[in-house]
């Protein structure tokens, strides 16, 4: 390969990094910070998508909008949609041991899929929504509107990381590690346990919801089949753990780390006989698996372990 | 009326079957090791495909496979424990929770590599249905699946209430640490949770394939259905989680009939009839129809 075409590959790299490294930071703050089990990820990450798909693209007979409005309303939009249904799936289990809330995650994930297939007055159903604009695009195209997208899509993580950290250093983070590590001495004080996990598993679900919008822009193209939501879920909890969960450096070192991985594996498995090459993404599948099984017996505190921030109590005399 | 019983009653039943087969393993589980087991639906895809190579090699029928699923179902099981699960239990629970949702994607990949991912089926051909009573339309597999789970649901009422060790794995659900002060074998125990559960997930596997057909994300897809049926059923009650099985079963077929000239709702929605009762059952009574473990 030469060199514009390596360079070409890393920008498509980091932007799909990106956008799993704000999944991460999302998962990040329902797991690291609050120890909530989210198993329904791609349903808030399809939510956001479509969310911003709508509003964003142009106009459409075959499905409700486009509003063709600005990218960052999309974007704001996408949030909100997916934090509402974070919100009200949070509401019936938090006050439940964390299983509760994982079985819920599932059904809620398995209900947004049967609306997104069905609702063809809003989604187009399989044909799923095409033309979604992607930021500046008028003024770039080719390589250079790459490149713009790839800027672009960091700069969300940046923001996400600044929001995950001013989160994780305030006393409500502490409140949350509190909650986390043991939720009876919390209450004990006065917290309100339920609270305090609803308001983390909904910010976590608007940022879920922002990388799925990120996602359609950079698809440009979305339907019910673009994306394995298995394998977003999965691959967004291997990269929080093997990250480091608690840790919001972690988590974006993670989510490269392990997107290169299953990256790599897939030009390993193209030099495969072509009997095998069918099967190349099963093989993939199974290799990531193990992987996690080997993260959580052998490396269960990650890349970058979790590190209280100091506390800066202003002591009087 | 009676095409509410023969297309709608019957088969919701005989899908209310194969949920509650599935459901005995998860509420188990969830009651002894104390963690909702994601990969229990691929647990019932490798029984499926362990039969459908019985049913390819030995040319016998499906029913006559079950033996064979049953046997490396309960292997994968036990497997599973020993090399991702028992490394994390004296962990918090949810790590396991995690470690099942990998092992479902592992199991789930060694099938779609080593049988591929085309639907197959047991056996071609049309089965007629058995009239009784010139009104009544029951197809063969239908009554077989019926039957089956029947004699299965008395044998393990009698295995839980009358046997040493059906008696010893209530004890553990409703208080593990009073079980091992009372000197039960708690990893024998786990055992044989292990082989109940994946026991009856691969006969319902093979249920699934005679009812319809074999797919790689049979299991999968009854995850859902399964995990409503245990908490509905109260965890840690197998009979209960039989009960939760057949109400959802007959409640997503009973949903798609024209009670009043209209379906209730559209049939594409049924898969989320069980989602609807699994969140109505955790707002109201977590605990479960038959006062199961609140965890």
């Amino acid at each position: 390969m030469e060199l514009p075409g390596i360079a070409f590959y890393i920008v498509a790299f980091l932007t799909m990094g990106g956008i799993y490294a704000i999944l991460c930071l999302a998962l990040n703050m329902q797991w690291g910070f609050g120890g909530l089990f989210n198993a329904g990820i791609a349903g808030f990450y399809a939510v956001g998508a479509y969310t911003a798909a709508i509003l964003t693209s142009a106009g459409s007979s075959a499905h409700l909008g486009g509003f063709d409005l600005p990218i960052v309303v999309g974007l704001i939009c996408a949030g909100i949609a997916s934090g509402i249904v974070g919100w009200a799936i949070a509401r019936i289990c938090v006050r439940l041991k964390a299983d509760y809330l994982a079985m819920a995650s599932i059904g809620i994930a398995e209900i947004i899929r049967l609306a997104i297939v069905n609702e063809e007055w809003l989604t187009n159903g399989s044909l799923g929504i095409s033309r979604i604009p992607r930021p500046l695009e008028a003024f770039y195209s080719g390589r250079a509107a790459e490149v713009v997208f790839v800027v672009f899509v960091w700069l969300i993580v940046a923001v996400t990381f600044l929001v995950a950290r001013r989160l994780q250093q305030s006393p409500w983070g502490r409140v949350m590690r509190a909650i986390r590590d043991n939720e009876e001495t919390a209450a004990s004080i006065g917290k309100d346990v339920q609270r305090f996990r609803t308001e983390t598993f909904v910010v976590g679900s608007v940022f879920m919801g922002v990388a799925g919008a990120l996602s359609a822009h950079y698809f440009k193209f979305f339907s019910p089949d673009a994306t394995e939501p298995l394998l977003i879920t999965f691959l967004a909890w291997v990269m929080l753990i093997a990250g480091g969960s608690g840790n919001n450096l972690g988590a974006i070192a993670g989510a490269l780390a392990i997107w290169a991985i299953w990256s790599l594996t897939e030009v390993v498995t193209q030099q495969l006989p072509p009997d095998w090459a069918t099967r190349s993404s099963y093989i993939r599948m199974l290799l990531i698996g193990l992987l996690l099984q080997f993260v959580l017996q052998r490396f269960r505190s990650g890349l970058f372990p979790e590190k209280s921030p100091k506390l800066r109590i202003s002591r009087e005399k | 009326m009676i095409d509410f019983i023969n297309f709608y009653l019957i088969p919701g039943i005989t899908l209310g079957s194969i949920y509650a087969l599935g459901a005995v393993g998860v509420s188990m589980i969830f009651g002894i090791l104390r963690f909702a087991h994601f990969a229990h639906g691929d647990l019932m895809t490798v029984g499926a495909y362990a039969a459908l190579t019985a049913v390819w090699v030995l040319g016998i029928p499906a029913l006559a496979a079950i033996p064979f699923a049953i046997i490396v179902t309960c292997l994968a099981a036990l497997l599973a424990d020993r090399l991702f699960y028992r490394p994390l239990r004296d962990l918090p629970t949810i790590y396991t929770v995690i470690a099942s949702f990998g092992v479902a994607l592992i199991l789930r990949s060694i099938v779609q590599t080593v049988w591929g991912t085309d639907s197959q089926v047991y056996m071609t051909g049309f089965q007629k249905p058995t009239i009784f009573f010139d009104t009544f339309r029951i197809a063969t597999r239908h009554i077989q699946i019926i039957l089956a789970t029947a004699a299965l649901t008395v044998a393990l009422h009698y295995f839980l209430s009358r046997t040493r060790l059906g008696k010893s794995m209530r004890a553990v659900a409703d208080d593990p640490d009073l079980a091992a002060v009372a000197g039960l074998d708690t990893e024998r125990i786990i055992r044989w949770t292990w082989i109940i559960g994946a026991a009856l997930a691969a006969i319902a596997g093979v249920f699934v394939g005679l009812d319809t057909d074999v797919h790689t994300n049979l299991g999968w897809n009854l995850l859902l259905p399964m995990f409503a049926a245990a908490l509905l059923g109260g965890i840690g009650k197998p009979l209960g989680a039989i009960a939760g099985g057949l109400i959802i079963g007959i409640a997503e077929e009973a949903c798609t009939y024209p009670f009043f000239g209209d379906t209730l709702i559209a049939p594409s929605y049924k898969s989320a009839v069980a989602f609807v009762i699994m969140v109505l059952i955790l707002i109201y009574r977590p605990q479960g129809l038959f006062r199961g473990r609140l965890m």
